[in-house]
């Protein structure tokens, strides 16, 4: 397996969807449980597009691929999104 | 609070090099101007797009080393031999050249100023985003005691040698510890070797304090360092990590 980075440098291609940094929200992984920063996965870039791991188990939480004005997000391996919400009550 | 709140979606925006200066043979600190720049937090990076005539464009990372202020932002470039972006960024670019770039991006490996002691552990160029956090230490008047443990090749490769050395000695409650993994300096102490669990335990915290810990480097540097951590007692919870290596990442 190729040498992984981490979920950190998602933030600015997922800055382009979002208007929350979904990188320090926590996210839980669809196949065994673990809850972790998205910043915390691991990331493949060898891919088409990224791939974002869970740092437990290795399933695969979130992919995202990005063409010419497109972009298709997976977030199956992910049940749950938990955001702080810098203005919220 | 400024910068604390990104409140649109991200755009790429133009800044303009405004100096350039050698920090070691390899590497370079690029100071711009990034007009309508909202701020950032220490530990932010941008992503930075360079684009060719014919269209075909790249994009990396590279963390903030700048402590926040106006629309000025540093970055610290590491060339990379066999880069795409890096020896463009380390050796072409000069004052006066325009920069795409887009940030401040990240929230999580972020330190906001607090009393608490932090540890911080950088590999190489991972002291860029920790050398922002030092900057920031002292504006932010928190108190908080820090201590930085880095690990370089050789005494040539340490980024901000004479910065840290005088901060060290003026910014009171910094300690800075370095490991030597190919050479050392002369009458250095102890062979080179890489970072392990006693330069952990002398020259950084003990759990017991509950030190916030940030470790930046290559990706096998910051899982060595964050189980030797996690090893020493310290909680998972209070390390954070970032890592870059040469695919997509700081390259």
């Amino acid at each position: 397996m190729s040498t992984h980075l981490d979920g950190n440098m998602l933030g600015g291609a997922l800055g382009e969807l979002f208007t929350v940094d979904i990188t320090a929200a926590t996210g839980r992984c669809a196949f065994c449980g673990t809850v972790s920063a998205i910043a915390q996965t691991h990331v493949y870039t060898d891919a088409p597009g990224v791939v974002a791991r869970c740092p437990g188990c290795s399933g695969v939480m979130l992919r995202l691929a990005r063409g010419p004005g497109r972009a298709w997000l997976d977030l199956s391996g992910i049940t749950c999104l938990q955001l702080a919400l810098p203005n919220g009550p | 609070m400024a910068g604390t709140a990104v409140l649109g979606r991200l755009t790429w925006r133009v800044s303009t090099v405004t100096s350039v200066r050698d920090e070691t043979a390899t590497a370079r600190t690029i100071a711009l101007n990034v007009p309508g720049w909202p701020g950032h937090r220490a530990g932010q990076h941008v992503d930075v797009r360079l684009t060719a005539a014919d269209g075909y464009s790249a994009e990396r990372s590279y963390s903030i080393a700048s402590a926040p202020g106006g629309d000025e932002i540093e970055l610290t470039v590491q060339r990379l031999a066999d880069g795409e972006v890096s020896p463009y960024l380390a050796q072409v670019l000069a004052a006066g050249d325009l920069l795409e770039l887009r940030g401040p991006i990240g929230g999580w490996f972020v330190w906001e100023p607090a009393p608490a002691p932090v540890l911080l552990i950088a590999g190489g160029s991972g002291v860029v985003p920790l050398m922002a956090m030092i900057r920031t230490r002292v504006a932010a008047g928190t108190g908080a005691p820090f201590r930085l443990v880095y690990s370089v090749r050789g005494p040539d490769d340490a980024l901000y040698a004479a910065e840290l050395a005088e901060r060290q000695g003026a910014d009171n409650g910094l300690h800075v510890a370095y490991v030597y993994t190919r050479s050392t300096p002369p009458g250095w102490p102890e062979p080179p070797r890489r970072i392990g669990a006693a330069a952990l335990t002398t020259a950084g915290w003990t759990p017991d304090r509950s030190p916030a810990v940030f470790v930046c480097g290559p990706t096998g540097f910051v899982e060595t360092a964050a189980n030797l951590l996690v090893s020493a007692g310290h909680d998972p919870r209070m390390i954070k990590t970032e890592r870059f290596g040469p695919s997509g990442g700081q390259s």
